[in-house]
């Protein structure tokens, strides 16, 4: 809870939107040009404030370092924050995002992103000493953890700076615009990834503020997601009990940081995933066999506070894969289609269709119902 | 000369009376006596509408005696009264029920979400809404395992207590009410699928068969514990203190304990069972422990409740009695009913239920437990509104007492440590007993609650949520109206106005 009374900072914009994903199981790559024209083709799911793009393998011969991805309100945000990161990282690359400017765009923040890992001893373990003779694992376990850390420490300790996306392999694109505008912005035509997912944004209220825009990322993982979630309160409360800190005025989110504390964390097989943010209901768990009742009456009594509920359609995009989920009673559109290797998932089909004419398979996933891919080999 | 003038008038249309003396045969207190007519004794009379509500020829008219002091917002006739009782007997002014103090009522000043546009209401006539709840610990994390494709639980399935609806009946002693009104408590809360507190008074042994839905208290003065007692229900409750009266033990006059309740508190017949202010076995919070694990021992691990007074550091109480390893912390705020207390204690100490649960959930949240435990709150629920609001301010389940009784009959006249209730209810003597009919009264009691789970249905359809976990600790669909900033910041709740 903020001591600081600032409902300004605080206020969150819910919206309505596209969505548009693919990604191909055998790691074939495709340039960006894809989702962008997938998600032009439903313009009218947008209102041009708000657009971005998640790509998965975009940096494969600097594949080995955490990218970050910056947005800075300004200059100064920039040195404070480079500073900050020289302060706890090995810095091996850094450049300005490459841009093209163009007529839908204006006043855009500046873009960078540096390659990096952790200084070794911010997350050595800790010799053993007379008391405890063991080596002791420091305080933030992994790497993973401790970027994690200095992500929510930028993200809202340093004014106009915000770390849009901090994985490996992967970056995100994401503005103010129309998805095409965005996406001849940020050249993802230049780009090649094996995973897009993208999204258009109709903000009900508008900041007209490039951080807001989706995907919202913590690590490996990013998320679009169309809906509202009307259990935003309890759900950000949960999370942030665990390290967390929203800082993106959406309650958007709170979804990235719930599926890294679930899958990454908590280690909950994605399988069981849906079980938690789309819960059956009781009246159907009631019926299922005593080991299965068991194991959903515990999971949403464990972790009830990650339900989230209020209408939702989120593809999630992650360190092995992908996955789409609608919420428990399906109250945003959801398509799913199949071409050999290449799952497909968007808010209508005809997104799908105008990259992918010919699908082996569309299907309408039902409410709650996992549509997940993940990589054929072992992770690389 | 009499010091002290009636708080009431009683009024007999002399017209309409036809003389029939069933006014009289019903006051529990003696304010009306029948010889060829009615003759009112206001002195004696508690206001508690028994006679009006069975006058068939609506010929009786209870108001407020009109006679007045001179105005004086300071020395008010509650201040001068009780300066008069004090003068004559030297002692402590006892109260029924609960605190009746114009403090502000912090409930009243929070308003409700609703979905509009962007989010769409879910319809509770044609949808699932669910407020199943689970009380008790959970483990910090699960472990699954998988087998032909199935997805199994690894460890023990977490020893919580499902009601399903986050409403239960709070501790009410088996003597403090009657064996009507207690029995009615236990047929309630087994039709309704939920859970009642017995109380400090013990569990008498006709009603051992509805053990499934009790929880039965331990209190300061073990009154009825034996080990086929704590062995009866589902779980145990230590009481620490109580909201009307935090810090002292409780109070049952002689005059309400005959043999029945004798035999059940195991004490004397016709002795006051004054229990001790604090529990001497527990003067620190490892002492609690130790009682927590005497008792999970003692049951084969049953679920340990500890029942705490809404006080000044409820906080950190709350935290320590969580990782002192109890189940669920049962918060009691300062207005809650009791059936005896000093008038001092009753009015003047603890704080509002509604800053104890904000306080309680916010602070096992910053020690990063709050998941681990269960908060039931309680002191003054008197609607569904009230009930969404404390689920929403972080509490899992609310527990029911006063509202309980008014659904009985109960018209909150005060005077429950008389034991001359005429409505059955707060007494012992057979005659007024009799008159609580125990189906009568869990029908009113089972309508009550299924009409707060239409509306508790109907508001968080409005609020799009069609699960209560989702509105537990969901504060941001709370603002508050006319509260000040720093009461705002302490509830986490922001103004009225203020976006989401």
């Amino acid at each position: 809870m903020p001591s600081r009374i600032d409902y300004d900072r605080e206020r969150r914009n819910p919206c309505g939107c596209g969505i548009a994903a693919l990604m191909s199981a055998k790691r074939n790559v495709f340039s960006g040009e894809l989702v962008v024209k997938s998600l032009d083709n439903m313009r009218e799911r947008g209102n041009g404030l708000g657009a971005g793009y998640a790509g998965y393998g975009i940096y494969p011969d600097r594949k080995n370092y955490y990218s970050l991805h910056l947005m800075y309100d300004h200059d100064q945000a920039r040195q404070l924050s480079e500073d900050y990161l020289r302060s706890h990282f090995r810095i091996f690359d850094s450049e300005p995002i490459p841009t093209r400017a163009n007529a839908g765009i204006s006043s855009p923040p500046i873009f960078y992103r540096y390659f990096v890992l952790p200084k070794e001893e911010a997350i050595e373990p800790k010799p053993g000493n007379l008391f405890s003779p063991e080596a002791a694992p420091s305080a933030e376990q992994s790497s993973d953890e401790f970027v994690m850390n200095r992500v929510t420490e930028v993200n809202s300790r340093i004014q106009g700076a915000f770390i849009i996306s901090s994985g490996k392999n992967m970056g995100v694109f994401k503005g103010v615009g129309f998805p095409l505008e965005i996406g001849e912005f940020f050249r993802l035509d230049e780009y090649q990834a094996y995973c897009w997912i993208g999204h258009s944004r109709f903000p009900t209220n508008t900041p007209g503020w490039w951080g807001g825009a989706h995907p919202f990322t913590m690590l490996d993982t990013s998320v679009v997601h169309n809906g509202e979630i009307s259990s935003y309160g309890i759900n950000r409360r949960y999370v942030e009990m665990f390290g967390y800190r929203c800082a993106m005025m959406t309650d958007s989110e709170v979804v990235a940081y719930i599926f890294d504390f679930l899958h990454r964390r908590q280690k909950i097989p994605l399988a069981l995933i849906p079980a938690i943010l789309s819960s059956e209901f009781w009246q159907n768990i009631d019926r299922l066999d005593q080991d299965a009742k068991e194991l959903y009456q515990t999971i949403r009594q464990v972790y009830g506070s990650a339900l989230l509920n209020g209408p939702y359609a989120i593809v999630v995009g992650h360190r092995d894969g992908m996955f789409g989920l609608s919420d428990r009673v399906k109250l945003r559109p959801m398509i799913a289609a199949r071409k050999e290797d290449v799952l497909y998932i968007a808010s209508e089909e005809s997104g799908i269709r105008e990259i992918c004419p010919e699908p082996d398979l569309v299907w309408m996933p039902r409410a709650g119902e996992l549509v997940a891919a993940s990589y054929d080999e072992v992770r690389q | 000369m009499r010091m002290i003038q009636p708080d009431f008038r009683i009024v007999i249309d002399r017209e309409k009376c036809r003389k029939c003396g069933r006014c009289s045969f019903n006051c529990g207190f003696g304010a009306l006596s029948f010889t060829d007519r009615v003759i009112p004794d206001p002195d004696k009379c508690a206001g508690c509408h028994r006679c009006v509500s069975f006058c068939p020829e609506q010929a009786i008219l209870v108001e407020a005696n009109p006679l007045c002091f001179r105005a004086n917002d300071n020395w008010t006739p509650g201040h001068i009264k009780a300066i008069y009782k004090q003068a004559e007997t030297g002692g402590i002014l006892l109260t029924g029920m609960g605190n009746d103090k114009p403090y502000l009522n912090i409930n009243d000043h929070l308003l409700l979400d609703a979905c509009q546009v962007t989010n769409p209401s879910i319809d509770p006539l044609r949808e699932p809404m669910e407020l199943r709840t689970y009380l008790g610990r959970r483990p910090e994390k699960l472990e699954f395992s998988r087998n032909n494709g199935k997805w199994k639980l690894q460890g023990p399935v977490p020893n919580t207590l499902k009601v399903e609806l986050p409403i239960l009946f709070a501790p009410m002693s088996y003597g403090s009410i009657s064996y009507n009104a207690f029995q009615s408590l236990c047929m309630a809360a087994k039709e309704l699928g939920t859970l009642m507190y017995t109380g400090e008074g013990g569990l008498p042994k006709e009603l051992y068969s509805y053990g499934d839905h009790i929880i039965l208290q331990v209190a300061s003065g073990r009154f009825g514990v034996d080990a086929e007692y704590l062995n009866t229900g589902i779980g145990v409750q230590i009481k620490i203190g109580q909201g009307a009266k935090p810090g002292i033990g409780g109070h049952l006059p002689g005059e309400k304990i005959p043999s029945h309740i004798s035999r059940t508190r195991m004490i004397p017949e016709g002795t006051d069972a004054l229990s001790p202010a604090p529990q001497h076995d527990i003067y620190s919070i490892e002492d609690l422990r130790m009682l927590i694990y005497a008792l999970k021992e003692a049951t084969g691990y049953k679920p340990v409740c500890v029942k705490i007074a809404a006080v000044h550091n409820v906080a950190a109480i709350a935290s320590g009695i969580l990782r002192a390893g109890a189940d669920q912390v049962y918060l009691d705020g300062f207005r809650a009913g009791t059936g005896a207390a000093p008038f001092i204690t009753r009015d003047h100490l603890g704080i509002p239920i509604e800053v104890a649960v904000a306080v309680v959930d916010q602070r096992l949240r910053e020690e990063g437990i709050r998941h681990l435990g269960t908060i039931v709150a309680a002191g003054s629920v008197r609607s569904a509104a009230d009930v969404v609001k404390l689920i929403a301010l972080g509490a899992d389940a609310v527990a029911i007492g006063t509202a309980a009784l008014v659904a009985m009959g109960c018209h909150l006249c005060q005077k429950c440590h008389t034991g001359n209730c005429s409505w059955g209810i707060a007494t012992q003597r057979p005659d007024l007993v009799r008159r609580l009919d125990p189906e009568w009264a869990t029908e009113r009691l089972v309508n009550l609650v299924r009409g707060w789970e239409h509306e508790i249905k109907d508001v968080m359809g409005a609020m799009g949520i069609n699960a209560i976990e989702s509105l537990r600790g969901n504060r941001e669909r709370l603002r508050g109206l006319g509260l000040d900033s720093e009461t705002l910041r302490i509830l986490g709740v922001k103004p009225v106005g203020a976006p989401m």
